[in-house]
């Protein structure tokens, strides 16, 4: 396969990282990709090592050439998210350390006592902690419900608006069932009514088009160490022109920006931004999306089609022993796959996988209990098997492999 | 450039405008550089952008309309 031939990281999968004892003689197959990819590409490396021994500067900070240069990394970064998202002003993207942070910008930032606020029962607990707690501030919150599948009737979305709806927030894909929501659909709607629509993509940036100005979203929350392939403690909030007149900054501090005042700046994307950002983890971040785009996302999206469905097929071969969740295409889910052993704790079976196959999945509850209640699962949780662009039908074949192996016992 | 020569720069809000900004003037074929702001002009710590004068109008058409916020002002022979 060309993609092979130019190199993929897993050539050094019989070196695995070690775990400090000795422990180096097994493959490992990660498959945890939800919950950060790994491997991440070369260049997504080499852009961090190249940046922190040869830039150094703090970004904004200084008009010496080192902090212009990491100006420029930063400024990079957004251009290259921008090209992702059809955004047309890199300036309206916001940088933070992760979705979760975005988030809390976003719904903290615009939520006042006596607003409307809707969302849906497939939520992640970075959408869920803070509007049960903006729910404790005098916030209303209404949650629609969700098919056993993960599925979203949009029209539930639009007969839950009230006159004092503010905002939408939904996930674009679970990251427990992989199921797809309709979110420019329900930005549609949202848009008719007046009210904004807020996208959690920290399952879709990278692997699912998102046109937030041609889908009518008016902020975007991702995340860069999933399917961007950056570093953790990278991502970012897309505002829509003029919403950040709504929205209050979490933090305030520095920005290198209108240091005569004492007060923080009110424009994109300072008033977001205070303290050093991650300039190193942002070289990073630039270096995988640029990457995902020269993939190209149907490549990627294509690849992980044919890993779920080749592991969907195997699960179902395997017989009633296993329970399988979400949707049963592959056109309406991402590659996550969550299912459950009839006789076997979901922790007990990773730990069987992870000691005697190298396989590393991930069980639980996921951070959000919401959809694992939507499921049915709730408090047992689920077996989750994430695919990333890395892995290879073999990984998928060894993955059946070990769960038939401890359905046998 | 030679130091006799007249300059300006333009202030704006962010390092990220100003970066966005040359990449603008680079497309249009205007020779710039990011400076840091001459103290006279702004206690700013931050950056600006320097062109030679002559170029000033057509500077002033590309920022229009795309920047909410900027500034133009003309370094003195001492700077």
């Amino acid at each position: 396969m060309g993609r092979e031939a130019e190199g993929n990281p897993l050539d050094d999968r019989t070196k695995p990282p070690t775990t400090g004892e000795g422990e180096t003689n097994m493959s490992l197959i990660y498959l945890d990709n939800a919950a950060t990819s790994w491997p991440k590409p070369e260049v997504t490396l080499e852009a961090m090592i190249r940046c922190q021994r040869t830039v150094g500067g703090s970004p904004g900070r200084s008009g010496h050439r080192f902090s212009i240069e990491a100006g420029r990394i930063v400024y990079g970064a957004r251009e290259a998210l921008a090209r992702l998202f059809r955004v047309r002003d890199p300036l309206r993207i916001a940088l933070t350390k992760n979705s979760t942070e975005a988030l809390n910008i976003a719904l903290l930032g615009l939520l006042q006592p006596g607003d409307h606020v809707v969302t849906a029962g497939m939520e992640h607990n970075s959408v869920m902690r803070p509007l049960r707690f903006l729910a404790t501030q005098g916030v209303e919150l209404t949650i629609a419900a969700c098919s056993p599948r993960g599925e979203l009737d949009p029209q539930d979305i639009r007969n839950a608006f009230r006159p004092n709806t503010r905002a939408v927030v939904l996930t674009h894909a679970s990251n427990v069932t992989g199921t797809i929501l309709p979110v420019a659909e329900i930005a549609a709607i949202a848009r008719e009514q007046n009210v904004l629509a807020c996208v959690d993509a920290a399952q879709t940036a990278g692997v699912l088009p998102i046109d937030v100005e041609g889908m009518g979203i008016d902020l975007l929350a991702f995340t860069g160490h999933k399917s961007l392939y950056g570093p953790q403690g990278t991502g970012g909030l897309y505002i829509r022109k003029g919403l950040e007149q709504r929205i209050a900054p979490l933090m305030r501090g520095g920005t290198g920006s209108r240091s005569e005042h004492e007060e923080q700046p009110d424009y994109m994307p300072d008033k977001y931004e205070s303290g050093t950002p991650n300039t190193i983890g942002l070289s990073g971040l630039a270096a995988g999306v640029d990457w995902v785009l020269e993939q190209g996302l149907e490549t990627i999206r294509a690849r992980e089609e044919i890993l779920t469905r080749r592991f969907l097929d195997l699960l179902e071969g395997l017989g009633n022993e296993v329970t399988i969740y979400g949707p049963r295409g592959t056109g309406n889910r991402t590659s996550v796959v969550s299912f459950n052993l009839r006789k076997i704790a979901p922790s007990e079976a990773a730990l069987f996988f992870d000691e005697e196959f190298g396989i590393l999945c991930r069980p639980g509850l996921h951070c959000a209990p919401a959809a694992h209640r939507t499921i049915g699962t709730f408090p047992r949780g689920t077996l989750r098997f994430s695919f990333g662009f890395f892995n290879t039908e073999a990984d998928v074949d060894r993955a059946a492999e070990a769960i038939s192996r401890l359905l046998r016992g | 450039m030679h130091a006799n020569e007249p300059f300006s720069v333009v202030l704006v809000e962010s390092v990220g405008h100003a970066l966005q900004a040359e990449k603008w003037f680079k497309a249009a074929g205007i020779p710039c550089r990011l400076i840091p702001v001459p103290r006279h002009l702004s206690s700013d710590c931050g950056v600006c952008l320097r062109f030679h004068s002559d170029f000033q109008t057509q500077v002033e058409e590309i920022l229009a309309g795309r920047l909410d916020y900027f500034e133009i002002a003309r370094l003195s022979e001492l700077d």
